[in-house]
């Protein structure tokens, strides 16, 4: 079968994509039927915010039709990357392969506007910060200092951060209180299991998670211990590589990944447990990413064979032991990557209607993005407050009082948008583990 | 573009719903069919007004207008064949009233149609028209090409519901069509001259439609045939012995292994044929309804009978129907999906001309659809980049429609005629019928603005060309 459509030959980046991505967008058969489960087609109401008219501008670059960053860069820039479509579309089209081949399509063409000052912080983040846990684990610190010291509430009165940038300082406001270094788990440490080992399992602790929220971390370990878990913190670990390759920086993101498939396949842990949606779909999909790596490709793929959400492991153990009765009314947003990637949709939703006295109700649009999305909601901050102000309007017609998410950028997004619709008494977001935590008295 | 007429759409629509860039104009270049045509510029209208302000300057400057709903169209409807505008109406979504004592709804034409069976459904009411593409398509959409599904047997297309629109017309004026009432006999029925004209006629921008009360109950089963022939008499001997059921829906042995391939899920991969029939109304009623359905497939020779017995059990059953679409594609990546209709009686009849194409060309040719109305599904399922097969495809489309016509029946029973099925249109109406449609056309729109290169074919266009 000869393609009637060749690239211009001189045009490598297109040629790349072309052969990458070509054929998973010939795949889509163009019926619409992921239409209604974009979020950001619904907030831009134009087809080239749909997943639709990305596959296809994705298709017309590989012909060689349009131009990578005049054209491509910015449909493909905002799109969350929430892969609900992936769950609609009835043919199966692999939309998260085409979006990634896409990034990395843009990020290397020739055009690339390398002045974008988006683009720099971007990259310092993604380049200098997230591979390094121990700079991670400074800015904790400094993080925690700053909480600690009153300069925060100093900032937020001047209001200054408002006046750089609305969006830093909806984040700052956010932010989750962060817990001392000391009482944060080194790796290489080994934690018994509580009574009887029913399951040997591996932690993988997050760039983010491990520096920002190592309180969720911690209660996480202390969960698993209780339901029978013996826990190892591999040494040497690093960030998932999901940023990465969002961002198109498919080479880091693969070297990240080698490393973690090191330092976890030394330990002999039956399970890897991660307690982040996003980091969860990253490591699920190691496979997929060192696919034509033959040195790593089985070895990737085992790795992703043995990847579990938290939520997976407590269910399978369960049930939890409860010592504290619940109130109120609790609901739970759903993490795309956990949903839509992982397929994990019930776990969640058992566990927190198995706390005694919950009263779970679902939440209209649950399965919709909170448009989170990684840095979605610092880079492009007005496409994103739109859909997260309308998921606040169905969150509050549950009159919950508690709203629950398995990733810590969805919490904090929810914890902005509470904020927002100024019902910071009425409503507290918290992780799957915070609330199970409290529940089973640790803390 | 010219600079004057850009200049002139300007002072009525703002930047925001104007676009000209590239990547725009190519996310509304296609639609579910496979043609692919890079309009001039898209632009997002709010209201009639703004849209009559548009087609007058259209008529001003002799720019070809193709309005659009979801694009899930697979006759080609929506697509700017001659460049021009795309005008997307998806943005016209504000209005869905259900006005419940005169069982009515008045929409706007952007409203996807699910919204409207689930706003309905709410007040205990029901429409009717359930095209599969519901949760995506437009009302409009559904209109203009006056779309039905399963459910056709038993309640009618989409045009037994309007009856009223609100209209702009090719040169701009606004009209009202028809009205609230059920019954009206003032002058011609423009309403349903418009329903069904694929755009061509005039840019609906408000419709009411009729509700019906929704059915008590309703009740599936599902029957399995090792002949074929069986399944046509099973299907006659059901609709002439009194009973309408609210679905009739048949699957051929292609389809069986492409669903049981896809997900398997224990379908008879020997049968030739699987029905699927559906009973609505009255739960006392429909108990004994069925039951007499199910012994007529056991009196035809039906291998295996099965009533659900629960709302799960009737989901399974349908889940194979639904399955259908997304099994055939995994067997390649374009599908050709023709939607010729034949009286029921003739069914039989076609699928055996349906069998004799697919022996014929080698082509991977699957059969499903609304076999009670007698609207079938041949669908070719093929790659286009491959040259000679998409040659044979050409080849088994035209006979497909060649003996849907000479069956008695017609080529399109629900898709539409489109860019597809234009170059067939004398082999069903003749030299004169197309001569007639025309004169309307032209009566209406004098400078040929509205959706040109649709429905009627150019000058010696008589076989429909895939590749060139
Ligand atoms: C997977 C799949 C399944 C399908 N199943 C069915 C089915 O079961 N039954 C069926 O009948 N069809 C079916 N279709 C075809 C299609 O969904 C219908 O024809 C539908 O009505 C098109 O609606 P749309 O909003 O997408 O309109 P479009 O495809 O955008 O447009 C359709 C036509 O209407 C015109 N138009 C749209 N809006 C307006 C307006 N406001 N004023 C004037 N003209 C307008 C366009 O110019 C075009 O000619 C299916 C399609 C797909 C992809
Ligand atoms: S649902 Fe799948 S096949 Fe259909 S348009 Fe979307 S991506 Fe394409
Ligand atoms: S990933 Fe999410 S935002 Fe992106 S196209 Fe798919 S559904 Fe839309």
């Amino acid at each position: 079968m000869s393609p009637s459509v060749k690239p211009n030959e001189t045009n490598a980046v297109a040629n790349n994509l072309y052969s990458d991505a070509y054929d998973w967008t010939n795949q889509c058969v163009k019926c619409g039927y992921c239409l209604p489960a974009c979020p950001t087609y619904e907030s831009m109401g134009v087809e080239s915010a749909s997943p639709r008219g990305r596959i296809n501008l994705v298709k017309m670059a590989a012909e060689g039709k349009i131009d990578f960053q005049k054209d491509l860069a910015e449909p493909i820039d905002l799109c969350l990357g929430c892969r609900a479509c992936e769950t609609a579309c009835p043919v199966g089209v692999p939309y998260g392969h085409i979006l990634e081949a896409a990034k990395e399509a843009i990020e290397n063409s020739p055009s690339a506007n390398k002045k974008n000052k988006m683009n720099k912080i971007k990259k310092l983040a993604l380049v200098h910060l997230f591979p390094y846990p121990n700079r991670m684990n400074r800015i904790g610190s400094a993080v925690q200092f700053y909480q600690k010291t009153g300069l925060s509430k100093l900032i937020r009165s001047s209001n200054v951060l408002q006046k750089v940038s609305p969006a830093l300082a909806q984040l700052e406001q956010a932010l989750p209180a962060i817990e001392s270094s000391s009482k944060r788990i080194r790796t290489g440490t080994i934690m018994p299991a509580k009574g009887e080992t029913k399951l040997k399992v591996a932690f993988f602790a997050g760039c983010i998670m491990d520096s920002m929220m190592s309180r969720i971390n911690r209660l996480t370990i202390e969960l698993l211990n209780l339901a029978g878990c013996e826990v190892i913190l591999p040494e040497n670990q690093n960030c998932c590589g999901a940023l990465h390759s969002h961002q198109g920086e498919t080479n880091q993101a693969k070297a990240l990944a080698k490393r973690n498939i090191q330092a976890f396949m030394q330990s002999d842990a039956d399970v890897i447990v991660n307690n982040a949606g996003g980091c969860g779909a990253s490591l699920l999909e190691y496979g997929h990413l060192l696919a034509d790596d033959h040195e790593w490709a089985g070895a990737a793929r085992a790795f992703s064979e043995k990847s579990k959400d938290i939520s997976q492991i407590l269910h399978q153990l369960g049930p939890l032991p409860f010592t504290e009765e619940w109130q109120g009314i609790v609901s739970y947003q759903d993490s795309c990557h956990l949903r839509n990637v992982q397929k994990v949709q019930k776990e969640p939703r058992l566990l927190l209607q198995s706390i005694p006295g919950v009263c779970y109700v679902e939440m209209e649009g649950f399965d919709r993005c909170c448009a989170s999305g990684g840095i979605y909601n610092l880079l492009h901050f007005d496409e994103s407050m739109k859909i997260l102000d309308d998921k606040m309007k169905n969150l509050k017609d549950t009159k919950a009082a508690t709203v629950v998410t398995v990733n810590p950028g969805c919490q904090m997004q929810m914890s902005i948008g509470i904020q927002r619709e100024g019902a910071a008494n009425q409503i507290k977001s918290m992780h799957l583990v915070e609330i199970l935590a409290k529940a089973c008295g640790l803390d | 573009m010219e600079k004057e007429a850009l200049d002139d759409l300007r002072q009525v629509i703002p930047n925001d719903r104007m676009f000209l860039d590239l990547a725009e104009r190519y996310c509304y270049s296609y639609d579910a069919s496979f043609g692919e045509y890079l309009p001039e510029i898209v632009i997002q209208p709010k209201n009639a007004e703004e849209i009559s302000e548009v087609i007058k300057l259209a008529n001003t400057h002799r720019i070809p207008v193709y309005p659009r709903g979801s694009g899930t169209s697979l006759s080609g409807g929506p697509l700017p064949v001659k460049g021009g505008m795309v005008l997307d109406m998806t943005l016209l979504r504000d209005k869905l009233i259900i006005d419940r004592e005169n069982m009515l709804a008045i929409v706007s034409p952007g409203v996807i149609t699910a919204n409207i069976h689930k706003k309905a459904e709410e007040a205990g009411l029901f429409y009717p028209p359930d095209p599969s593409s519901s949760n995506v398509a437009t009302i409009g959409g559904n209109l203009l090409e006056n779309s039905s599904g399963p459910k056709g047997l038993k309640y009618g297309t989409t045009k037994e519901y309007v009856i009223g629109l609100e209209v702009v017309t090719p040169t701009g004026e606004i009209i009202r069509t028809g009205g609230k009432t059920v019954k009206n006999v003032t002058g011609y029925d423009l309403t349903r001259l418009i329903v069904g004209s694929e755009g061509t006629l005039g840019i609906v921008t408000e419709a009411t439609i009729r509700l019906i009360p929704k059915p008590q109950s309703k009740q599936t089963f599902v029957a399995h045939f090792n002949h074929l022939i069986d399944s046509g008499h099973a299907i006659t001997s059901i609709l002439s012995s009194g009973i309408l059921p609210s679905a009739l829906e048949l699957m051929d042995n292609a389809c069986i292994r492409a669903v049981e391939s896809y997900r398997p899920s224990g379908l008879p991969l020997q049968a030739e044929a699987i029905l699927i029939i559906e009973i609505d109304g009255h739960p006392l009623a429909i108990e004994e309804e069925i039951n007499k359905c199910a012994d007529i497939c056991r009196a035809e020779g039906a291998s295996y009978v099965k009533i659900a017995e629960t709302e799960e059990e009737r989901q399974t059953i349908w889940s194979a129907r639904k399955s259908v679409s997304p099994a055939i594609t995994q067997m390649g990546p374009t599908k050709i999906s023709e939607d010729a209709t034949v009286p029921r009686s003739q069914i039989p009849a076609m699928m055996e001309r349906l069998n004799n194409i697919r022996e014929k060309y080698g082509l991977n040719l699957v059969v499903f659809g609304h076999a009670g109305d007698g609207n079938l599904h041949p669908n070719i399922i093929t790659d286009k980049r491959n040259i000679t097969e998409m040659k044979k495809v050409e080849l088994a489309v035209s006979e497909i429609f060649e003996a849907a016509i000479e069956l008695g029946g017609t080529l399109s029973g629900e898709h539409g005629i489109g860019t597809l099925k234009s170059p067939y249109m004398e082999m069903e109406l003749g030299i004169t019928g197309v001569n007639m449609m025309k004169k309307i056309k032209e009566a209406w729109d004098p400078n040929n603005i509205l959706n040109p290169g649709k429905i009627f074919p150019d000058k010696g266009q008589t076989r429909v060309v895939l590749v060139t």
